[in-house]
């Protein structure tokens, strides 16, 4: 993550740098004219966090025809409306708000999951062939794969043959993943264990791709897979979770083969219902047989 | 295609009119390959109106059950419908019809016809919602984002409900209607109204049963009638009159936000959207009334709309509004359902949060107060719910209302539960996990409800993914 200091540091240098009257189109000059600098002397505690639901809820548009029905349409959409301008380019606030949201996608691309939180759930780890972010990020083929040495831990530590193996999986969002799978895992579980569904040793897998479960079912003889996976962040939610879900995954398989429930997260579907949805899901490839568009026939 | 249709019968039976209508609504899964699904009610088509019929009565006020049979099985006879193709649907007595002996007569004289489904004496806040909704005004205000004011103005009553955003956010109702004084051809006075006579008594308008009224006196009465109107919607000084006119047992109206936009519901609605017509028409004042209004400030103050539905406004909203349905990921045991009656327990917030940090004592306490209280044995468990709640909370809820609903309910009985935040599949499953097998589980999400309502729950469509709910606020029975 972007630090907050660092965060508190760019807020209060440019409310510094704005004076009385330099900006009208400010959403709040008095804040600037009347309070002391925020920030100067009591450090992050006198800031807001700018990019928290409250402080986004706010119109920056300074006289808007109707409030009501401004409120009405940003209650209805996380994308950045009513935010005014200043001149031809955005507020300060609003300029600051994306910078930190941007952030945080970089963050949530770039940062391990915590593997103490890993271990807590019960998952060992293992890696595909990527040595680090920066491969992951450019070399995908590298992070459908692994090495012999994992495969053989994979082996050595799984059960073989299970009904169901589920991978945990970074992705892109590594944040997706410690947001939602202490949640959504524990659900899922109790939900295929109630139904009688074999669910083997879940695992997490570091610089993984979707396809990486497709040599996971191989080696294991998984009937199913089920991989829950950080999603490419975006500027609304870096915390968007997935589960990818195979029946007989086989490397070089077709992507339609796939069945995908997605946006899964606090403002999405909640983890633990996601969790539920796909134990029921699970129940529904194995009775079918099938997965992805052959589900659906 | 069909399995997604339901088809839902409404049936008004209000102070001077009695109307049947059907409706077709239309369920869709409206969410994406990738998504969990979202099933919601794509369309609301009336396929059949009937008729408006006098209200068949006794007296002044005891409906005759009989004729209001031979008028419900011939709408359906004239509809091409049997009872057996109506899925859902409500029966709704409304005005100064909606007594309880009433009601227990056209519950039991329509039983085979509408026994499975709601019936329920309005009452005139409930009236002015539905009104409303029939109306087109909670629709309106939706798609403008304009605080949209509903005046249903029937024979005895009239409904008043303010939506914002498609909800109820205020509603009242007065004793303000067509038929408040009802006239012979020669302009004798056959019936006046209590509310009729105090309005008159106020301006000293010569006003009595047996005389007859000059048209300039009922002129003025309909006038003041109007003014009401426009005090009740706040554009002068409520006057102490109006506090005299309001219909008992209904809230008193207050706008929480600056009204914009009227519309018009109910038999004087036509009086009002179209002029011309021969003033003693109906052997009333509701031509006189609907002058009256017309000429009035609503209309130079607001933006009056027009409606979609006029004097059927309430049986529309009453056939098509009152079904919902549940969120899409749900869970229940199979064979439980239809459900019928089944009287709500609500927790508050703070009752809730005690729940979801685990007391079970206190909720199996709250729960065999509220069995021994209740006629039922049955009852639903309702909250707000969390969002997207932890796996924690999730297993603490579980853990205090299983045990706590299932010492205190008759074995065999179904546990149902309903909350409004999206966490019920996931709840349900929990619940089933940490209860013996014998006891029926029902997890509802997305359906919210208030202490004292009845629910029925029907039989699950669109595959199993959903449950048609209907929230009643009276049952009689």
């Amino acid at each position: 993550m972007l630090s907050q200091s660092l965060i508190d540091q760019i807020v209060s240098q440019v409310v510094s740098q704005i004076t009385p009257g330099a900006a009208p189109a400010a959403p709040a000059p008095s804040a600037a004219s009347h309070a002391p600098v925020p920030g100067a002397e009591q450090g992050s505690a006198g800031l807001e966090d700018i990019t928290s639901p409250e402080q986004k809820a706010v119109p920056l548009l300074a006289h808007p025809t109707d409030r009501d029905a401004l409120m009405r349409m940003k209650g209805r959409t996380p994308a950045r409306i009513g935010v005014g301008r200043a001149g031809p380019r955005l507020n300060t606030k609003t300029m600051l708000t994306l910078r930190a949201d941007h952030a945080a996608a970089r963050d949530a691309v770039f940062l391990d999951v915590d593997e103490k939180l890993m271990e807590s759930l019960g998952l060992f780890s293992v890696s595909t062939q990527c040595a680090d972010k920066n491969e992951f990020v450019t070399r995908p083929d590298l992070g459908r794969d692994f090495s012999e040495e994992a495969l053989e831990t994979i082996r050595s530590r799984c059960q073989k043959n299970p009904q169901v193996q589920i991978l945990v999986c970074d992705g892109l969002s590594s944040t997706a993943v410690g947001a939602n799978v202490p949640d959504l895992l524990p659900v899922l579980m109790d939900g295929l264990k109630a139904k009688g569904i074999s669910a083997g040793t879940p695992f997490f897998v570091k610089n993984g791709r979707v396809a990486a479960q497709d040599r996971v079912a191989e080696v294991l003889g998984a009937t199913v897979v089920c991989s829950l996976i950080g999603e490419r962040p975006g500027l609304a939610t870096a915390e968007s979770l997935s589960a990818y879900i195979s029946y007989e995954a086989r490397v070089g398989m077709p992507e339609a083969r796939r069945t995908v429930v997605s946006n899964i997260h606090k403002d999405g579907i909640p983890a633990v219902e996601a969790g539920a949805y796909i134990a029921d899901l699970i129940e529904t490839i194995l009775k079918a047989r099938a997965s992805g568009v052959d589900l659906k026939k | 295609m069909s399995s997604n249709c339901v088809l839902s019968v409404g049936i008004d039976i209000g102070t001077s009119t009695t109307q049947v209508i059907f409706s077709r609504l239309t369920m869709e899964n409206t969410a994406g390959y990738f998504s969990v699904p979202r099933v919601s009610i794509v369309e609301k088509e009336v396929v059949y109106k009937s008729p408006v019929h006098l209200t068949p009565l006794i007296d002044q006020s005891l409906i005759d059950g009989d004729a209001v049979r031979e008028i419900v099985a011939g709408e359906f006879a004239a509809a091409g419908v049997t009872p057996a193709d109506t899925g859902t649907g409500a029966v709704i007595i409304t005005g100064e019809s909606a007594r309880k002996e009433n009601a227990a007569l056209v519950l039991e004289k329509l039983s085979d016809f509408a026994g499975d489904f709601v019936v329920s004496t309005a009452g005139p806040d409930l009236e002015s919602a539905i009104a409303g909704k029939g109306s087109g005004a909670a629709r309106y205000s939706e798609e403008t984002g304009e605080a949209t004011v509903n005046l249903d103005i029937g024979g005895g009553t009239t409904n008043v409900a303010l939506f914002c955003d498609g909800e109820v956010a205020a509603r009242g109702c007065v004793d303000i209607g067509g038929r408040q004084v009802r006239l012979a051809p020669d302009w004798t006075v056959t019936y006046l109204s209590g509310s009729a006579q105090k309005i008159a008594r106020f301006y000293h308008l010569p006003l009595e049963t047996g005389q007859r009224a000059g048209p300039d006196t009922l002129k003025a009465l309909c006038a003041a009638m109007a003014q009401l109107l426009e005090e009740m919607l706040g554009l002068s000084e409520p006057s102490p009159l109006l506090r005299e006119v309001e219909t008992p047992g209904s809230a008193r109206f207050a706008p929480p936000r600056p009204i914009r936009a009227v519309c018009f519901s109910g038999g004087v609605a036509d009086c009002i959207y179209r002029s011309g017509q021969d003033a003693l028409a109906f052997g009333d004042i509701g031509v006189l009334l609907g002058d009256a209004i017309r000429r009035g400030r609503l209309f130079s103050a607001f933006h009056v709309i027009p409606a979609r539905e006029t004097i059927r406004a309430t049986v529309v909203g009453a056939g098509t509004y009152t079904t919902s349905i549940s969120g899409s990921t749900i869970a229940y045991d199979e064979g439980l359902f239809p459900l019928k009656n089944i009287p709500v327990l609500r927790l508050s917030a703070e009752e809730q949060q005690r729940c979801f940090s685990g007391d079970r004592a206190f909720l199996e306490k709250k729960v065999r107060w509220f069995l021994s209280q209740s006629d039922s044995d049955r009852m639903v468990l309702a909250m707000e719910g969390k969002k997207s709640p932890s796996y924690g909370e999730l297993r603490a809820l579980a853990g205090a209302a299983g045990p706590a609903l299932d010492a205190a309910l008759a074995p065999g009985l179904p546990l149902i539960l309903v909350v409004h935040s999206d966490m019920a599949k996931a709840l349900g499953q929990t619940l089933k996990g940490l209860l013996p097998p014998s006891r029926p589980v029902i997890a509802v999400d997305s359906i919210r409800v208030e202490q004292g309502d009845f629910l029925d729950l029907g039989r699950p469509l669109m595959g199993g993914l959903v449950i048609p709910v209907v929230v009643k606020t009276l049952i009689f029975g």
